[in-house]
């Protein structure tokens, strides 16, 4: 490493359990696109240096020339600085089982066993300057930790800590979705970069760690079928352009900007073109929302009475908002598995 | 059974490569490897993560199915949701309204112009990209400079070189040019299905995407600028392609397999598909990709249930427990035929973590082979696009104006766009030079780019028919259904690296047991009960070397070719085998270390 100037390294884990629809979803970004933040193509960003397994050019052989994984052994050596460390996927509990692992991310050269996430993150956390945590496996536990799963799947701050800060005093910063709305992640990975640069202020984040500009409005004050909810107009089948709140649509309680900003360049999202809000960025999700496809209890009361007085729609919201605002209490780190699945080891 | 490609006594490199870059999931790739025979001699891989799906889903809505089985895949996660729509529209005994299906076919089209375009440009393509090739063949970019490439009037590149070029990572021009295609090709993709890679307008019984002129406006327009864009690109990689063979004799090894290919079938004729189980074989042939197990070039059959029939799930050495002693849901199907124990409707999830052992077990992948009455094949899909248009062309059932089987080859006729003429593009089944059926790295790659061809041509079709239906009036997309309180179900379709299908047990109207089968853990599945290897292993173990580079300098760059020539995607399985040999204990050699045998 001979370069001048200074280079933040980002550091992109994807061996949680996921899909890795986040890194795709990266792809799929032009606000800003991952070339233009790579390239440096947007003013006062800081040269990043970024190790990301979905399309590295790097893939040499560990004997050999140009290995991948290397990046990650400088980093917990200590010989990266800084960097961030991305996660992707949720944190299996490797802690419910005497031996074998749910999921891993190279070798541990000591072992010759697979390095699990877990033990990555314990390696680096402490050495990161910050860590975002992309997609609703790695924020929440998502998919992965519903009832009745084998692995005690839980998210990065289930596993870290609520309250972890970094050693540059950073939260962990959670960009929830599953996937993450392309432009919701590069928009925050462009915030934390300004912040590393010293050009940005602290990230600002609400109760659930999510960025609070993309994450403050619920999917129901940015959908276009909201005209029809007051309207008291509701489908009745799910190819009706009216609302779908009784077809078992979740928007009015759930923190999402996708009806708003559409999902790739203005074009498709969620209730606004007829697909239900399954409330995918909720750290609830999945267990508080099933069955998708049944009307959420308390859509009754609101939408007979959505000529109700405004402050007392409000209230009731409030309520169910603040349960599909908490994740299932099975998420926990531990020995024990909490899933109600009954372990095979 | 330890291979040693040249014989005697050579001396065996361990090489290693944990995680692989450029595909998506994370694979380990562990070698042996001849540098003076210039051969791969073993080769095993590893990709280590468990979920466990088959369990959670159970007890849960059979609704919740489609919404839950995407999230398998962060790449092709829409095929799972299509799959799972099928499969339960089956159960439900529901039937889509025509423009329902037109609208899930145009969505699917665009999933597999988007993903093949993405995974062959900018992750594929790097292989082959000028800043590769000149740090593993020198000379062959030397070559490349000086060769004329011999569409260049099609696709404006004068040499292969600078086709080269074009492909570096960011800083080439056609690089940048297919990222924002795959991004266009998502919008298409999000007007139909609402949201990628997570549809959110997908439902049994048809889609919530409201059915407009306008949205078939906008998708026809940003479909004409894909045709226009793959009238360039399919001459260009034909010509970087061909290149090789030219400039690498033998590069026809590199990769290579015994043809034993399968495809499941994509895009439902509305007309014929009415989700029966009993007419499946019949609207299975209909579809627009056909169905087709492919075995030395020969089409065994093209039937849906003698193909559901077939699966088998074996276990070898992967980290579950049998279910010999297990609950047998289904021991027939409706057509009266005997359902096998280890087939997917009676297949039960058993974890057992243990620690990753290479003589015991060392996978979280199960092995899927198709037991044709005899032998339990273990077929790829050569990441899809081979299979597809191979099964599609020797059954000549599929004639639509825009793409025509022809019994030996497929037509793709491509219509006026912008600055370019009608082109007709014919994808012929591969032979090598001995006029054997050739399956290897570069013809998976060359079907890829075809297949783009294809997939845009059927869209056109499908844009044509669904908005008849909407000039006609009928707008419904989607039609209501019950969920019964006992079935049991599948549906088949082709996820972007082949053969999907999911299996579905409903019992007091609730899941009993739900099995998907993607084509990932097929392909890099671990040796099976009965000795059998996976897929990847005869087609990485045995490849050439042409790799110029000393060990201490090795990229494998031909390995890696190799390997994404079947766009291995990791999330849907997990733990991949490709060696039959003996693995060594030896932790990994810090540079290289020669191993004796």
């Amino acid at each position: 490493m001979t370069q001048e100037e200074p280079v933040v390294h980002i550091l992109w884990m994807n061996g949680g359990l996921g899909c890795d629809g986040d890194s795709v979803a990266l792809t799929a970004a032009t606000q800003p696109s991952i070339e233009e933040i790579v390239l440096g193509a947007l003013p006062g960003l800081p040269k990043v240096a970024v190790h990301w397994p979905l399309i590295d050019f790097e893939c040499g052989p560990e004997q050999g020339a140009d290995t991948f994984i290397e990046w990650w052994h400088k980093a917990d050596r200590g010989e990266l600085d800084p960097f961030v460390l991305v996660v992707e996927g949720s944190i299996p509990n490797e802690a419910i089982k005497s031996e074998g692992y749910w999921c891993g991310f190279g070798n541990n050269p000591a072992t010759g066993q697979p390095m699990t996430t877990s033990e990555w993150l314990d390696r680096l956390a402490p050495k990161a300057t910050a860590i975002l945590a992309v997609g609703t496996c790695a924020t929440y536990g998502g998919i992965h930790a519903m009832a009745g799963n084998p692995t005690g799947a839980m998210g990065v701050p289930d596993y870290l800590g609520w309250d972890w800060k970094s050693k540059a005093g950073l939260p962990i910063v959670c960009v929830p979705g599953c996937p993450t709305h392309p432009d919701n992640l590069s928009e925050t990975i462009l915030y934390l970069l300004y912040q590393v640069a010293g050009a940005a202020p602290m990230i600002p984040l609400d109760e659930a760690l999510r960025p609070r500009w993309l994450f403050d409005a619920t999917v129901h004050e940015g959908c276009d079928r909201a005209g029809y909810y007051e309207q008291g107009q509701f489908a009745s089948a799910y190819d009706s352009p009216k609302c779908l709140v009784k077809l078992g649509c979740w928007g009015p309680v759930v923190k999402c900007n996708v009806p708003k900003r559409g999902w790739i360049n203005g074009v498709g999202g969620c209730p606004n073109v007829g697909g239900i809000c399954i409330a995918c960025t909720m750290p609830g999700f999945p267990d508080k929302f099933m069955p998708f496809m049944d009307e959420p209890p308390g859509a009754r009361v609101s939408s007979a009475a959505s000529g109700m007085y405004g402050s007392v729609i409000r209230t009731l919201r409030t309520f169910t908002a603040k349960t599909a605002d908490k994740e299932p209490k099975w998420r926990t780190k531990g020995s024990e598995l909490l899933t109600g699945y009954q372990k095979t080891w | 059974m330890t291979t040693t490609a040249g014989g005697g006594k050579n001396e065996l490199t361990e090489m290693a490569w944990d995680p692989i870059t450029r595909i998506v999931g994370s694979l380990g790739i562990y070698t042996k490897i001849d540098f003076k025979a210039k051969r791969v001699a073993e080769c095993h891989s590893t990709s280590s993560i468990f979920r466990g799906y088959s369990i959670f889903m159970k007890g849960k809505d059979p609704r919740d199915a489609h919404f839950i089985t995407s999230r398998i895949c962060g790449i092709c996660g829409d095929n799972h949701a299509t799959c799972s729509v099928y499969a339960q529209n089956m159960a439900y005994g529901v039937r889509p309204p025509p423009l329902g299906e037109w609208i899930l076919n145009l969505g699917e089209a665009a999933e597999y112009m988007f993903d093949h375009n993405i995974f062959q440009e900018n992750l594929v393509g790097v292989d082959f990209c000028e800043r590769m090739v000149a740090e593993t063949n020198p000379g062959v970019l030397e070559q490349a400079n000086s060769t004329a490439a011999p569409h260049a009037a099609e696709h404006g590149y004068r040499t292969i070189g600078d086709i080269m070029r074009s492909l570096n990572p960011l800083e080439g021009e056609f690089y940048r040019e297919a990222l924002q295609v795959s991004r266009s090709t998502r919008e298409m993709f999000c007007l139909m299905e609402g949201r990628h890679v997570h549809p959110s307008t997908l439902y049994p019984g048809g889609v919530g995407t409201v059915a407009t002129v306008q949205l078939f406006t906008d998708y026809l327009t940003r479909l004409m600028r894909y045709v226009e864009f793959m009238k360039r690109v399919v001459p260009m990689h034909d010509d970087l392609f061909d290149f090789f063979y030219e400039a690498l004799p033998g590069y026809e090894e590199v990769g290579r397999r015994r043809v034993l290919l399968g495809c499941w079938g994509s895009f439902n004729n509305p007309e014929y598909c009415d989700f029966t189980y009993r007419n499946m074989a019949d609207w299975g042939r209909k579809m627009f990709v056909t169905p087709g197990i492919v075995v030395d070039g020969k089409l065994i059959t093209n039937s849906l249930v003698d193909i559901n029939l077939g699966i088998r799930i074996l276990l070898g050495h992967s980290f579950y427990e049998d279910w010999e002693d297990q609950e047998m849901f289904v021991t027939r199907d409706e057509l009266g035929n005997p359902v096998d124990r280890r087939h997917p409707w009676n297949q039960h999830t058993i974890p057992r973590p243990a620690k990753r052992d290479f003589d015991d077990k060392y996978s979280w992948t199960m092995s899927p082979r198709w037991f044709d009455g005899k032998d339990h094949l273990p077929l790829d899909t050569g990441g899809g696009p081979i299979a597809r248009l191979w099964a599609t062309a020797l059954a000549g059932l599929v004639d639509i104006g825009y793409v025509k089987s022809t019994g030996h080859s497929v037509e793709i006729n491509l219509p006026r766009t912008v600055s370019r003429p009608e082109v007709t593009f014919e994808w012929k089944i591969p032979v090598d030079k001995k006029g054997q059926p050739l399956s290897n790295a570069i013809e998976r790659d060359r079907a890829r780019t075809y297949f783009q061809a294809y997939a845009a041509a059927c869209a056109l079709y499908f844009v044509e028919q669904g908005l008849a239906e909407i000039r006609a009036g009928r707008t419904k997309t989607w039609e209501p259904f019950n969920v019964p309180m006992d079935a049991d179900s599948c549906g088949f379709t082709e996820a972007v690296r082949g053969v999907l299908s999911h299996h579905m047990v409903i019992r007091d109207g609730k899941i009993a047991n739900y099995h998907p089968q993607p084509p990932p853990p097929g392909e890099r599945s671990v040796r099976d009960s009965y000795g059998t290897p996976g897929p990847y292993e005869d087609a990485v173990q045995n490849t050439p070397i042409f790799e110029e580079n000393s060990p201490e300098n090795f990229k494998g760059i031909d390995i890696m070719r190799a390997v994404r020539s079947f766009d291995p995607c990791l999330p849907c399985g997990v733990h991949m085998y490709l060696g039959g040999g003996k693995v060594l204990k030896t932790a990994h050699s810090p540079t290289g270390v020669p191993l004796a045998t």
